[in-house]
């Protein structure tokens, strides 16, 4: 399927592995990736804090820029902020004729228009209800048997609720279970797996900020996970960047490894490690490398 | 959810945290089960696993009409008002059939199910001035306001103090000094409030606490948990904009420099430049910030992570020097969108709260998922979910607050034994 695909600022700034990643992980599943490389900032919530018609602006923007990739079936993401952000200004552009109008007669100078009705989907929304997890599992080159994942979905990609489209019908905030389930992999549960990663106030409270990194980390390493999986590249920057500092917070070692979200998928696919940008992690995922090699031994 | 309410009587079964922290004892789960019709509440539930099992179950409850704030609660973990919670949803979203009620979280337990509001709620509410500081002279009769001035605080005067979004804050659970979402939901209703006299002073002082405004973590578990749709997170993001984009309150916390480096940088150049935000947030909006004393004590203290990134290849050195920009003819487009919108006199704000929706939501159901319905649809031929409606102003109450904190606290079965017999809406209230 093809997707007007809108990999965000991080995957191409600080987490390159990221975007690296999916580019390996999208012709394994058929997924034609055309990049919207003229879009700019979703504003992750902050433009929208500072002035709320620029940020809904600028995104109408890139839903206006999406909507014009020709044969594409919806708009794809790999970063629930960006996810999270844009929901919110669609929220609002789809709710009000007239200020969406007022919108696009901004958007005129460049010859764009926002038609209402745009689908937008995730990364991880995409792989369970675009692709299925039938087929997803069709797909599993070297199922993650025995690798125990534990799910870090954050905030923006869960809450709120309504916006997001999530119901008893459409269990979205739980869909990084079904995919690791789907992927041969063990499901762990711990406390913090839907709570904040303190990223939004590193600046702020940079205590608090990486007191919360710190604890889901902590209650991830008791639970005897071997990686954290997230859908987020801001909460990768605070669980994965600054896990060394998070770990002087808490007074205790984490060494607790966090993929990006095609990352794993691309592990079950078939993808060498090298490939999927592990070595650019701060804390080294030896636990998924010795996993794989070990994999890879036992079938030889 | 709507429930029918003409299906007869079925078992539930309740799992109640019980603790006495006066006893010394540990806290315990005790399970009762009750017989009652699914349109029923969790507090019905309860107060009947009182009457008929045990009396010293203490919740605090009054009016069982969502309107005094008293049962908040959390059922299967989830922040709720125990009366405004029907039984059979609340075994729905149960994990193994049982319906588990605890006390709500970020306070203490006073007994069971009933927390101390005042050590915790009360206190930070006291804390934002909540009340009208008189614009001078006082007119000798009302004061005359447009309507279109207080529509706008009347999604904050919804809230019935019931404390579900303090029950869930996540900078609050890492951070009690936060002043929190109830509390700053408060304050906005003041800021927002033209008869005040006290804006400015208002908006400094919770900008310049570091347990303020900037101390949220923008998690969305208020707007979550509210039961009224107060949306405190964004209250406490218009507090923000007013202090930044209007008073141009400068705080000791990075709160104003984080906001205008991010805003100026993705004017600049179309994306985020995280090496040059982070030394803006605390040297300054400009280049030469990272040359100010507080960013170079921050990057000196991120040296463990900055060498190891550049070690793993994680920082391109150059990209983290020039940053990366989307093509000049896009930028254009970007900076002409910024001197239009910033350009305006006033500020354009939705809020669809107060105006509600002028489309039918279906055909862009909330990115998607009913497009994924559709798609099944096409499968099955069944019909596809019907969307949810964007935010309803149906169920604010303006005057709520007036009646919020019952002060029924039952903990010894007698007290609580006149309330569950007592009909709604004769139960005594207070405040």
């Amino acid at each position: 399927m093809k997707v007007a695909y809108w990999p965000g600022c991080v995957s191409r700034g600080f987490t390159p592995e990221l975007h690296g990643s999916m580019a390996k992980v999208a012709p394994l599943l058929d997924i034609d990736l055309v990049e919207l490389d003229r879009a700019c900032c979703t504003g992750a919530g902050v433009i929208a804090e500072h002035n709320q018609e620029l940020a809904d602006t600028l995104n109408a923007r890139t839903f206006a820029l999406a909507q014009q990739v020709e044969g594409a079936e919806l708009m794809m993401n790999i970063c629930s902020t960006c996810q999270g952000a844009q929901s919110e200004c669609q929220e609002r552009l789809d709710a009000s004729a007239e200020y969406r109008t007022q919108i696009n007669e901004t958007l005129a100078g460049e010859g764009l228009s926002y038609e209402r009705g745009l689908t937008n989907k995730n990364f991880l929304w995409l792989l369970v209800e675009e692709i299925g997890l039938d087929e997803l599992r069709a797909r599993v080159k070297r199922p993650l048997t025995n690798l125990r994942v534990g799910p870090f979905y954050g905030c923006y990609i869960v809450r709120p609720r309504r916006r997001l489209g999530i119901d008893s019908e459409h269990r979205r905030d739980e869909y990084l279970h079904m995919v690791i389930e789907a992927l041969g992999g063990t499901v762990i549960e711990y406390a913090g797996m839907r709570k904040c990663c303190g990223f939004p106030i590193i600046t702020m409270n940079k205590s608090a900020s990486l007191k919360q990194a710190a604890r889901h980390l902590g209650d991830a390493a008791d639970a005897e996970a071997d990686c954290l999986v997230t859908p987020c590249p801001l909460c990768h920057l605070n669980l994965d960047l600054q896990q060394p500092l998070a770990e002087r917070e808490a007074g205790r070692r984490l060494a607790m490894p966090v993929l990006h979200l095609p990352q794993l998928v691309g592990l079950a696919l078939g993808v060498e490690p090298k490939e999927l940008g592990f070595s650019r992690h701060i804390v080294r995922p030896t636990s998924v490398i010795d996993w794989s090699t070990a994999v890879v031994g036992a079938a030889a | 959810m709507a429930t029918s309410t003409d299906r007869p009587p079925e078992e539930f079964t309740l799992r109640v945290r019980r603790y006495n922290p006066e006893s010394g004892s540990a806290p315990y789960w005790d399970e009762h089960t009750v017989e009652l019709e699914p349109h029923r509440s969790v507090l019905e539930a309860i107060l009947q696993a009182r009457d008929r099992f045990d009396g010293s179950i203490g919740i605090r409850c009054s009016c069982r009409q969502a309107i005094c704030g008293s049962c908040g609660v959390r059922v299967n973990g989830e922040p709720a008002l125990a009366c405004h919670t029907h039984l059979d949803a609340a075994k729905t979203s149960s994990s193994d059939g049982v319906i588990v009620v605890e006390p709500m979280g970020n306070m203490p337990v006073i007994k069971d199910l009933i927390v101390d509001m005042d050590a915790v709620h009360w206190k930070k509410i006291e804390r934002v001035t909540p009340w009208l500081i008189a614009k001078e002279p006082v007119p000798e009769r009302e004061y005359l306001v447009s309507h279109d001035a207080m529509v706008d605080v009347t999604q904050t005067m919804a809230c019935i103090q019931c404390g579900a979004c303090v029950s869930d804050c996540l900078s609050m659970e890492v951070d009690p000094g936060f002043i929190g979402p109830a509390a700053l939901a408060k304050a906005y209703r003041f800021v927002g409030d033209p008869r005040d006299a006290a804006q400015f002073d208002r908006l400094n002082d919770l900008a310049q606490d570091p347990d303020g405004i900037f101390d949220c973590t923008h998690c969305f578990k208020c707007v979550e948990a509210c039961p009224k749709d107060v949306n405190p997170m964004g209250q406490i993001m218009r507090l923000r904009r007013i202090a930044t984009a209007d008073h141009h309150i400068v705080d000791r916390n990075n709160g104003e420099r984080h906001e205008a480096a991010f805003t100026t940088l993705v004017r600049d150049y179309g994306l985020n430049f995280e090496a040059e935000l982070l030394s803006r947030s605390y040297g300054g909006n400009s280049w030469f910030g990272k040359f100010k004393p507080a960013a170079a004590k921050e990057l000196l203290s991120s040296v463990p992570v900055i060498v190891r990134g550049l070690l793993t290849g994680k920082f391109n050195p150059k990209l983290a020097l020039l940053g990366h920009k989307i093509s000049k003819r896009d930028l254009d487009g970007v900076r002409a969108i910024y001197d239009k919108v910033e350009g305006r006199p006033e500020r354009l704000e939705l809020n669809l709260y107060v105006t509600g929706s002028d489309e039918d939501q279906t055909p862009s159901h909330a990115n998607g998922a009913a497009r994924a319905d559709a798609r099944a649809a096409d499968a099955s031929g069944v019909e596809p979910a019907q969307a949810a409606s964007a935010a309803s102003v149906a169920d604010a109450d303006p005057d709520a607050s007036a009646h919020q904190d019952s002060g029924v606290e039952a903990g010894d079965g007698a007290l609580a034994d006149e309330e569950a017999r007592a009909p709604a809406g004769e139960e005594e209230t207070s405040g």
